[in-house]
């Protein structure tokens, strides 16, 4: 049960004169149960990437297994892989449609053929884990925040209950209380129901504190795969393809250079808090 | 998918074709299908061909490229043929069963399918080495002397360019919704018309909405940038004819003189 990509490439405008290799030999496995980051510049290569794995792009060559099958396949199900991995894509605006955000919701389980009674229920669930308020059940879905307007639009795919859930930018245009609301939110869907997710940002700082592992794009390859502090122990490299680390990184490197004992690979603000206390500590100084 | 559309497209390259004045390209398109009516023998056909290979051959559009973009209207060219084929009165050629093939109606054929796909050839051309806001320049200052008449030559030139701008946006966006809804389950490609038809609801809905912001957005920008009608509006660049399209003009004069004496001399 899990998701492999074996020497996947893609080309954009193939015949053209602009063609773009869009994907590059990326090789990938994602097991069940991971919170994964997808990081990369614009044009990178992220969203490219997880297009493939509802099989919405089709790769030029290499292939793509979910759960021990080829979905290039000849009669593999796209429409059943489509209802297990679930992607919402980074604006609500291009699938909201509907009169009302119940029915909205309700659109996905429809389409897997479920009876009224089964896809109201199922995007009752939906719209209550990712914490829609009630009294916004039956506004028309335009109406909303952009925040609520990402919600709706998440439980407009969580509906249809996959087993992978890929999340592209799903903070981009969010102010840091409504991104912060949105990513805890996430990350207990996965605690409580360890789905696996794929979370698709340009930001380090989103991702530094929920994920388990961390793949960097760029230009189309796979830069870095590890957990968080491993690739934040290359952020001078990030920084080369413009993307940066978390800021703790840079307050403990600093904190470091100047002669304090403190840990720079902690990832989180929490850690950093702990190791800059145990460092200050142990010098005997108090502020 | 819908990248695939061709017809009207802009082929971003160096050329000497995409230098010249739009305005030549524009002058030159209109002479060239008329000349391609006027013609009553293949010699003129064979004067258009040389003209038309050697204006592809300058602007190094690929040939492959220009043919792609012609798939959308082989169905079109079908139907010409087939229906002057058979239902042109005259000697009769072939009969088979209630369908008879006239001497007539074979030239008539070939004579329109010829005409056709030069005609489409050369007016893709021009599309495909002209940029549309180069395009929508040459065609507002080519119909300025309709201002006497009143014509609102200036805003009818920045609604066309505002709308070829927004086609490939568009185009691109409706990529990106269907891409959304199909992750969503929506099936855009079984079924009968009735529910073929349906399926476009959860398309069109954020297709138009996101139309509507966006001109309203647009609208906003200009009004910010104090846009108020042509009246008084200078150019940053304006057209101004150089050498080469002198020359442009010379090479279009000689090729329709050649044709139109080859083509219309009769056997």
């Amino acid at each position: 049960m899990s998701i492999i990509l074996n020497h996947v490439n893609y080309i954009y405008g193939e015949d053209g004169p602009l063609a773009v290799k869009a994907l590059d030999d990326v090789c990938l496995q994602i097991p069940d149960g991971q919170f994964v980051g997808i990081i990369g510049h614009t044009g990178s290569g992220k969203s490219t990437l997880v297009q493939h794995m509802n099989g919405l792009l089709r790769a030029a060559s290499g292939h793509i297994y979910f759960n021990g099958e080829d979905i290039y396949d000849k009669d593999f199900q796209m429409k059943k892989l489509r209802s297990k991995v679930g992607l919402v894509f980074q604006y609500p605006e291009h699938q909201l449609f509907e009169i009302d955000v119940f029915s909205d919701v309700c659109f996905g389980p429809k389409n897997l053929g479920l009876d009224r009674r089964e896809a109201e229920l199922r995007a009752f669930d939906a719209l209550r884990k990712v914490g829609m308020p009630a009294e916004l059940y039956y506004q028309s879905p335009f109406e909303l925040s952009g925040g609520q307007k990402r919600r709706a639009a998440i439980a407009g795919v969580l509906a249809m209950s996959p087993e992978v859930l890929i999340l592209d930018e799903p903070t981009a245009g969010l102010d840091p209380k409504g991104r912060d609301e949105i990513l805890r939110q996430i990350k207990e869907l996965q605690v409580r129901t360890n789905m696996t997710i794929l979370l698709v940002s340009h930001s380090m700082e989103d991702v530094a504190e929920y994920v388990d592992r961390i793949i960097v794009m760029n230009k189309g390859k796979v830069m870095y795969d590890d957990v968080p502090r491993e690739v934040f122990s290359h952020y001078k490299e990030l920084e080369k393809i413009g993307l940066a680390a978390p800021q703790v990184t840079y307050i403990l490197h600093a904190l470091k250079d100047r002669g304090f004992d403190v840990d720079v690979n902690a990832t989180t603000t929490g850690e950093a808090v702990e190791t800059v206390l145990g460092a200050l500590g142990r010098k005997g100084t108090y502020i | 998918m819908l990248r695939d559309i061709t017809l009207g497209q802009y082929y971003q390259t160096e050329s000497v074709i995409h230098r010249l004045d739009p305005r030549v390209k524009l002058g030159g398109t209109l002479l060239y299908i008329i000349s391609l009516f006027l013609f009553r023998n293949f010699l003129g056909y064979g004067a258009a061909a040389v003209f038309l290979a050697a204006v592809i051959g300058l602007s190094h559009v690929p040939f492959k490229f220009i043919v792609k973009g012609m798939k959308a209207i082989v169905f079109l060219l079908l139907i010409t043929v087939v229906f002057n084929l058979f239902l042109t009165p005259g000697t009769e050629l072939v009969s088979v069963w209630k369908l008879t093939i006239t001497v007539e109606g074979l030239r008539t054929a070939v004579t329109m399918a010829v005409r056709l796909t030069m005609l489409i050839i050369g007016s893709s051309l021009m599309t495909l080495t002209t940029t549309p806001n180069n395009l929508t320049d040459g065609m507002e200052r080519m119909m300025r002397p309709l201002k006497v008449f009143k014509v609102p030559v200036h805003e009818v030139a920045m609604i066309m360019s505002i709308a070829l701008r927004f086609i490939p946006i568009l185009l691109e966006e409706t990529d990106k919704i269907m891409k959304a809804q199909i992750a969503r389950g929506a099936d855009f490609e079984t079924g009968n018309i009735v529910k073929r038809a349906k399926a476009l609801v959860p398309l069109l809905v954020p297709l138009f909405i996101s139309a509507f912001r966006r001109a309203n957005d647009l609208a906003m920008a200009m009004e910010a940038r104090c846009y108020r009608g042509g009246e008084g509006r200078t150019k940053m660049k304006p057209l101004v004819y150089e050498k080469r399209d002198r020359l442009g003009y010379l090479c279009i004069f000689v090729y329709l003189a050649v044709g139109i004496t080859v083509g219309r001399l009769r056997f």
